[in-house]
């Protein structure tokens, strides 16, 4: 539909004049712009009288030529001259470099380790800052106590907990019943098929009950934390809150980390159960081993100290994942794609602190003979 | 009580498309979220070269008709033709071929928080022309700023770091990207300070003048229909009840017309002259 523009430069007394011809406008300017750049030679003045159309681009291109070259615009037609006038009022004289920004590769790789370290430190001292806070904040509801939200509080702990029932007992069955089956295939080299009921009855309880509900209450709940927060902060929400009056900690943040400090434990044990339950499930089909034999072997097998152990590790680890998640959300400062960064780097660090203090506690309880 | 057709004041203003054709036409346009109906049977015609003002109370459904145009919203029915493509018959987004040839300034500039300003003007250039260099890419995002009235230097922040003024412009920026031949405008003045709001008037009407640009505008801003619009039309009872210039409108017995521009805030926009 439109003649794609094209130029020739006729030699003249005083130099020579680039004459444009074609259509002028952004969808067709893409290659003339390139070969334009490339006249070396000097412009007298650029004849516009065979060009058909003209849009905001084709004119920019007549003004930067004629600036740079220092050529006279002639034979511009009514609408040509109009856009042009209108972008020599404007135009400052910016000249856009080619773009180069990327660093060499020599120095981004080093750069960007120094960014993650600085970062690390500063996120240290942050999360530090935030329990300051928060701990203060504690004080201050401990002293009236009238002021807690015990409806957030309810409400949170129905999301974190209630909420996360059905998709933990589907995971800690299966993964019970993975326990026992595995268990089984290696304990019977020995003839010793009945210690699954140790092996399932121990871990669960001990380790794995917890520690898998954590990293399902990190990924679920500890995500929704810095989602929900992050977004309140874009929208100034909590901006608003503190205009109220209302403290973000005490709306915000203590109610969701009560409410996972309180569920965590009991979604553990919970999980440990339904894991137990799961290995029995297997071990009367596969082994041989009746529902009931197993439940009441559980029983004596198992120390006492290990349902403690769960019991020690899951407010921590509650802790640990509601903390992440409100940290993050609260650092969210100016846009959308930061949401989804700090939602990440709290699921992460929630997740990692969670099995790296794990690891601290299993020392330890077996320091204290708890093993 | 105001049963016969929409009436469209015969005007002098500018003539349809080269074809005949005007640039938006609207027919019996119906729109209903649930059993609340926004529009019953709207008619529009949006002259070429002319800014249309679209005014009516909160709730009447004004952005929705401009969300109907731009094929956001689905009507229930009625017929939607812009640059004689038909809006309605579009099966899918990509359907919507003219989408290159208009440009929309959303109420809160709508500039993707992730990309800088001058990021945010390439975007729909790459979109539809990849073959410009980078360099020509710098060069346009670098004047459309500059022709929205924001310094060079607003160029390379990112949204969060504007005003809301600035913001705005920005966003206008961003619509005239492709130098489109309409140019929708969602509030463009709400929030701006008086003055900030008189100059952006000053902006869409030397743009629209210099870029030969058909604007469709809806405000509640006075100020702006007076002093920019060649031609308003007044969304209520479920339907376009006028279209016309200010004297035009003035003349009907409406009562909301009346209420509206014959009010105290009406009466003082009306004082100051219309930009020429």
């Amino acid at each position: 539909m439109s003649e794609a523009p094209q130029f020739t430069l006729v030699p003249g007394e005083t130099g020579d004049t680039l004459v444009l011809t074609g259509t002028m406008v952004v969808a067709t300017l893409g290659r003339l712009d390139q070969r334009l750049r490339a006249i070396a030679t000097p412009i007298a003045a650029i004849d516009l009288a065979g060009v058909a159309a003209i849009d905001t681009v084709g004119a920019w291109i007549c003004c930067r030529l004629s600036r740079e070259k220092d050529a006279k615009i002639v034979n511009a037609g009514h609408v040509a001259q109009r856009l042009i006038d209108a972008l020599q009022g404007v135009d400052d004289g910016h000249n856009e470099d080619p773009p180069s920004r990327r660093l060499p590769v020599w120095l981004r790789v080093p750069s960007q380790v120094g960014d993650t370290v600085v970062g690390l430190a500063g996120g240290a001292v942050g999360v530090l800052a935030f329990v300051g806070q928060m701990v203060i904040a504690t004080g201050v509801l401990l002293r009236h106590p009238g002021r807690f939200r015990y409806r957030a509080l309810v409400h949170q702990m129905e999301l974190v907990g209630v909420n996360a029932l059905g998709i933990i007992g589907l995971m800690s069955f299966l993964v019970g019943i993975v326990i026992a089956q595995q268990g089984a295939v290696e304990l019977r080299q020995f003839g010793a098929e009945v210690y699954t009921v140790n092996l399932v009855g121990r871990l669960t309880l001990r380790e794995l009950g917890i520690l898998m509900t954590a990293i399902m209450v990190a990924g679920r709940s500890g995500s929704a934390f810095a989602a929900e927060i992050g977004t309140m902060k874009l929208t100034e929400e909590v901006d608003a809150m503190r205009t109220i009056g209302v403290a973000p900690m005490e709306a915000l943040v203590l109610p969701r980390v009560l409410a996972t400090v309180i569920m965590m434990p009991l979604l553990g044990i919970y999980s440990a159960i339904v894991g137990i339950i799961g290995g029995a499930f297997l071990a009367q089909l596969s082994l041989g081993i009746p529902f009931i034999t197993f439940i009441a072997r559980i029983r004596t097998v198992v120390p006492v100290y290990d349902v403690w152990v769960g019991l020690i590790k899951g407010p921590v680890f509650g802790l640990i994942v509601a903390l992440a998640g409100c940290y993050q959300g609260m650092q969210v400062e100016s846009n959308s794609e930061e949401v989804g960064k700090r939602t990440t780097a709290a699921v992460v660090m929630a997740i990692f602190t969670v099995i790296v203090l794990d690891a601290f506690f299993a020392v330890f309880f077996s320091e204290v003979d708890w093993g | 009580m105001n049963d016969q057709a929409a009436l469209d004041l015969q005007t002098p203003a500018a003539p349809a498309d080269a074809d005949g054709a005007f640039p938006i036409r609207v027919r019996g346009l119906y729109n209903a979220f649930g059993d609340y109906v926004v529009h019953e049977d709207v008619n529009l015609d949006v002259r070429q070269g002319e800014i249309l003002g679209v005014v009516g109370g909160s709730g009447t459904g004004k952005s929705v008709l401009m969300r109907s145009i731009i094929g956001l919203q689905v009507p229930q029915a009625g017929s939607i033709e812009v640059l004689g493509q038909s809006i309605t018959a579009a099966r899918d987004d990509d359907d919507i071929a003219i989408r290159s040839r208009w440009g929309v300034l959303f109420q809160g500039g709508a500039l993707f928080s992730t990309l800088t300003v001058a990021e945010n003007i390439e975007v729909p250039l790459r979109e539809f022309h990849p073959d410009i260099d980078a360099r020509l890419l710098g060069e346009i995002a670098h004047f459309k700023v500059l022709l929205t009235g924001l310094s060079g230097d607003a160029a390379v922040k990112y949204p969060a770091e504007l005003s809301g003024g600035m913001r705005k412009r920005a966003g206008l920026a961003r619509a005239l990207a492709l130098d489109p031949e309409l140019l929708f405008l969602d509030e463009p003045t709400a929030g701006l300070d008086p003055i900030g709001a008189a100059a952006f008037d000053r902006l869409i009407h030397d743009l629209q003048q210099t870029l030969g640009l058909t604007v469709f505008l809806i405000t509640h801003d006075l100020d702006t229909l007076h002093a920019i619009c060649d031609r308003v039309a007044v969304l209520a009872d479920k339907r376009v009840i006028a279209v016309g210039t200010i004297p035009e409108l003035l003349a009907l017995d409406h009562p909301w017309i009346q209420d509206y521009f014959k009010g105290p805030r009406g009466r003082a926009a009306a004082s100051v002259r219309h930009l020429d």
